[in-house]
């Protein structure tokens, strides 16, 4: 599968490791509802150390859409809150 | 709703609104090439504004080190003259701009790897922006409209993933170096007026006791050595 870490472009992943990618994603959600700052930013690095770990750099020249899309690494606790409400540059 | 389910969401909003609904699908691929080359310009534009602001901030720390010497060596010819006083007051000054010169090195760290986001950003981006123009010419003179409808299709909404997260990333990096440059333009004033403020406005009561007891603490140490130092000599 192909996941999108956003600024960071596009990764190849074995479809094995969206089990974890979910239970991490799942965590977030957790920390982000009980303003756990440190847990939540602990959380999105796991996530995306794991992408970028264990997955490889898709090719530029590939132009394809992605299955997962990942927010940026240094998404604060609160842009995660516009991320749930859909506000400022997070706006869908 | 997992937080990537949500984002996936923001990022299909954003692609939406990047592509333009023309009659001939063929004419989506003209569109959406125009609108990649503007995108290009705005990452070029946006890294030569946060080298622009990184630049300012390391001259002002520059600036900040230079009066830091100085003051050390005021504090140093106060010693001399016996002028404990004049000696402490020139210490605290330092101090207050080393946390400031710390403060700076933050900052530009910061901007130092926004500008590598998006130059990244930018050679991702332009080398889609090539083999979607070749594309698209292939597609416009093998298929008839209604043909190309399918490879159009897969074509623009990968492309504008693309231009959805370079977007978000310009506008993030855009964010980051307003905020600093609002601080720096008031460093500015400060160094223009050489006057020295609060720099410890924003924590609590006390952690401000705590630094003024540590920083206290260091102007004595700091005051002792510059005293058995000239004594010495």
């Amino acid at each position: 599968m192909i996941i999108r870490v956003i600024g960071q472009g596009q990764y190849q992943v074995k479809s094995s490791l969206f089990d974890d990618l979910n239970k991490i994603d799942n965590q977030i959600v957790e920390y982000v509802q009980k303003g756990n700052e440190k847990a939540y930013k602990k959380s999105l690095a796991e996530l995306i150390g794991r992408i970028v770990k264990e997955g490889e750099t898709l090719d530029h020249k590939e132009i394809i859409e992605s299955d997962i899309i990942v927010p940026p690494a240094d998404m604060t606790l609160d842009e995660a809150r516009q991320v749930f409400k859909g506000t400022g540059i997070f706006e869908g | 709703m997992g937080l990537l389910n949500r984002m996936g969401t923001v990022i299909k909003a954003k692609m939406n609104k990047l592509v333009g609904k023309m009659e001939d699908p063929r004419e989506t691929l003209d569109y959406s090439y125009e609108k990649q080359l503007d995108l290009l310009q705005n990452v070029k534009r946006g890294v030569a504004e946060v080298a622009t602001s990184k630049k300012r901030l390391e001259l002002q720390r520059a600036k900040l080190l230079q009066n830091s010497e100085k003051l050390e060596s005021q504090a140093r010819e106060a010693v001399v003259a016996n002028r404990e006083d004049l000696a402490r007051l020139a210490l605290e000054r330092k101090n207050a701009l080393t946390s400031q010169i710390a403060g700076l090195d933050k900052e530009i760290a910061t901007l130092a790897a926004e500008q590598e986001k998006l130059v990244a950003a930018e050679k991702r981006l332009s080398t889609k922006i090539e083999v979607f123009r070749s594309r698209k010419e292939t597609i416009k003179a093998q298929y008839s409209a209604a043909e190309a409808q399918v490879k159009i299709s897969e074509s623009v909404s990968g492309i504008s993933e693309e231009m959805a997260d370079v977007g978000m990333s310009i506008e993030r990096a855009e964010s980051k170096t307003d905020e600093m440059k609002a601080r720096s333009a008031a460093l500015d004033e400060l160094l223009e007026e050489g006057t020295l403020v609060d720099f410890t406005a924003g924590e609590d009561d006390i952690e401000r006791e705590l630094a003024k007891l540590g920083r206290q603490g260091s102007i004595e140490s700091e005051l002792a050595k510059l005293k058995s130092e000239v004594g010495k000599k």
